[in-house]
């Protein structure tokens, strides 16, 4: 029986069994933010301990970032948190992409655009996105600020092993059907609890033919459906993504390397604990309606109602959901009024999410009344859409073009939804307040689609807006 | 490092029903801006307790006749979303020391194994069951036994459960792994040699 790269992955870093039965795993690579660290260096200064791998950390500073203008005065917490991270990667000799560096950006952006994140090894960061990192092969996953402390000071955690699941996608997507309506799918299908205790390994033709950026988005929101991390098996996509990155492996190394990723893929006939089939054919647009991730529906559908919730329990949810959303059950998702409008995030912040949005764009304005922003995943790639001329057709269409960060993804930066606004958004998290109003309202969907809805004013069907016919087939 | 060995929890309960109860709502990111974990205590469930306008809304961990309690009861998925570990820190500095809810996140599970405060998993008519002894007498106790795996409140006696390693790093006072972490110095470093990446 084989592996799966998963258990090859948790082999190979695994350093012993720990007194209570957990594994003592070898984190490769740890990423950091200002956020999760601040504490974490704290604790290991209390201890009078050091950063037992500083070359294996890197660090940079993105949900308090001002979009606007990143170099604008932060408000005192918010430098307080900058100057900490600064502070403590001269410190104790870290990397860090800080602001000035040309490299800064969301920290699920920055490690691939960097080449640190490679197949075969062991990611993590205190962050829950982190799972993005799985689209390179790689095992990666979120961890809290006491298990930072501990990566920074032995660069291994204490870890039980997951279940594998295999979630085979196959097929072409339909024409203006997106890797991110992949990802609501099956957060739909399974449930935001469905992945509690898996990895989910990602297969199938449809993400052979996806793009590392879309293998990213759905990675990304592997923690959305409750599993800690999810991956792709490395392949030549995989390969040419990485070559000439600055982190990555160099000529004379690259041969060897590449052999031993491919070593780290899934034996074809490697043992599951589970499995799931889903036909592309079968996944439309997908729009969340409630506050959980697995409250979606696809454009054509009407909002639940909770008079017909199959339990008690689905229906007090729904309630819940729908009274928070200010939303009827009943009735279409389709023409719900939104207010601001939002592309971005580590789940949605890459170039091709910007040229794909861009490409349907073009020509179509705004909808009066609605704020519409573009914020880019990091400086490189703000710089690689300005050089396309991305920037000046988002503008041109009435979006504001912003420097790179968390934004609206969350509110820990001026990037907030006022009141009860509608925010039809490309993030990954459409909780209560997650946007920064705590009655602020999120609805989840793909950039092409936030593009549709700016421009309609409402939740629209981005095959209608812009006459989607397949003919000129997307990529993204 | 000595840790207390955590083998029973014994307090009076709160029931805050609901699936899905994630980071986000449990502690709002703007709490996030912080260096510290020091200033969390109270700010737990902070926007669903107040309006927009700084009003109470009633919320059961204000009620009165449940101030003081050091049990959370709750629905499945608790702790979902962000790996942010102010949301237990606000959770346990507000005076709580263990949960029981239908299911957990695991990275919200991980975090507060390693700050001490026990996540324990029992079945949803259980926790209402329970839910309704405390809601109809606020004061009644609820012990945790660690060891016998099961919650006992008056006439009321149920299951729980946990995964094995984490009762364990708990009852047997390792549920800080650091210094066993840091003990494994060699075998840490010979693992490392061995990754031609590292
Ligand atoms: S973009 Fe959103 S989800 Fe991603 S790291 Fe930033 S805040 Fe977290």
């Amino acid at each position: 029986m084989g592996k799966t790269l998963y258990q090859k992955v948790w082999d190979a870093h695994t350093v012993g069994t720990l007194g209570d039965g957990r594994t003592q795993l070898f984190i490769g690579t740890h990423l950091i933010h200002e956020v999760t660290s601040p504490q974490a260096f704290g604790m290991i200064r209390d201890l009078g301990l050091q950063v037992k791998y500083p070359h294996r950390t890197f660090a940079t500073v993105d949900h308090i970032v001002p979009t606007v203008d990143q170099d604008a005065p932060a408000d005192p917490l918010a430098a307080e948190m900058m100057d900490a991270l600064r502070r403590n990667a001269d410190d104790f000799g870290v990397t860090y992409f800080d602001l000035g560096s040309g490299k800064q950006g969301i920290v699920h952006v920055v490690g691939p655009e960097q080449g640190i994140t490679q197949p075969g090894t062991t990611i993590a960061c205190g962050d829950s996105h982190t799972a993005t990192h799985g689209a390179f092969g790689a095992i990666a996953f979120g961890i809290g600020t006491t298990q930072v402390r501990d990566v920074l000071a032995t660069q291994t955690i204490a870890m039980e092993s997951l279940k594998v699941r295999l979630i085979k996608v196959d097929g072409p997507l339909k024409p203006g059907v997106y890797a991110k309506d992949v990802a609501l799918d099956i957060i739909r299908r399974l449930g935001a609890n469905g992945g509690i205790g898996y990895a989910y390994e990602y297969g199938g033709s449809t993400f052979d033919n996806f793009s590392m950026e879309e293998r990213m988005t759905v990675c990304n929101m592997s923690i959305e459906g409750g599993a800690r991390c999810g991956y792709v098996n490395p392949d030549e996509k995989t390969f040419a993504f990485l070559k000439g990155r600055p982190y990555a492996p160099g000529e004379d190394e690259w041969d060897a390397a590449i052999e031993r990723w491919q070593s780290f893929a899934s034996d074809p006939d490697a043992d599951y604990d589970d499995l799931i089939e889903i036909d592309a054919a079968d996944i439309e647009p997908t729009v969340t309606w409630g506050i959980s991730p697995d409250q979606g529906i696809s454009i054509s559908e009407t909002i639940p109602d909770p008079a017909e919730a199959g339990s008690e329990a689905l229906r007090a949810s729904y309630r819940e959901a729908l009274d928070y959303m200010q939303l009827p059950g009943g009735t279409p998702i389709k023409g719900v009024k939104i207010d601001v409008a939002f592309i971005g995030s580590c789940t949605n912040g890459r170039l091709r999410d910007f040229r794909e949005a861009a490409r349907f764009l073009k020509g179509h304005r705004v909808a009066p009344g609605v704020k519409a922003i573009a914020v880019p995943g990091s400086q490189i790639t703000a710089v690689q859409c300005e050089q396309e001329g991305l920037d000046r057709i988002f503008e041109e269409a009435g979006f504001e073009w912003r420097a790179a960060g968390c934004s609206m993804c969350l509110a820990m930066n001026p990037d907030k939804l006022v009141g009860d606004q509608v925010c039809a958004s490309s993030s990954n998290r459409n909780f209560k307040g997650r946007q920064g109003s705590p009655i602020g309202r999120t609805l989840l969907m793909s950039p092409v689609m936030v593009c549709a809805a700016a421009v309609k004013g409402e939740v629209a069907d981005a095959r209608e807006v812009f006459e989607v016919d397949g003919s000129d087939s997307a990529v993204a | 490092m000595a840790l207390d060995k955590i083998t029973s929890i014994t307090g009076t309960a709160v029931h805050l029903p609901g699936a899905d109860i994630d980071t986000d709502r449990i502690i709002p990111a703007r709490y996030l801006k912080c260096v510290t974990f020091d200033d969390l205590a109270d700010k737990h469930f902070h926007d669903v307790r107040y309006d927009p306008e700084g009003n109470a809304t009633g919320h059961p961990l204000d009620d009165p006749r449940f101030k003081g309690a050091s049990i959370m009861l709750s629905g499945p998925n608790f702790g979902c979303g962000s790996s942010r570990e102010h949301a237990p820190q606000a959770i346990y500095r507000s005076g709580f020391r263990a949960i029981i809810a239908e299911s957990f996140a695991e990275i919200f599970f991980g975090n507060s194994t390693t700050l001490g405060m026990p996540c324990l998993s029992a079945s949803r008519e259980d926790i209402d069951a329970l839910g309704a002894v405390i809601g109809n007498a606020p004061a009644t106790e609820v012990t945790i036994d660690l060891e016998a795996m099961e919650v006992t409140c008056g006439e009321t006696r149920f299951a729980i459960t946990m995964p094995g390693s984490a009762r364990h790093a708990l009852t047997a006072g390792r549920w800080d792994p650091i210094q066993e972490l840091l003990d494994n110095e060699g075998q840490i470093t010979a693992a490392g040699e061995a990754l031609p990446y590292v």
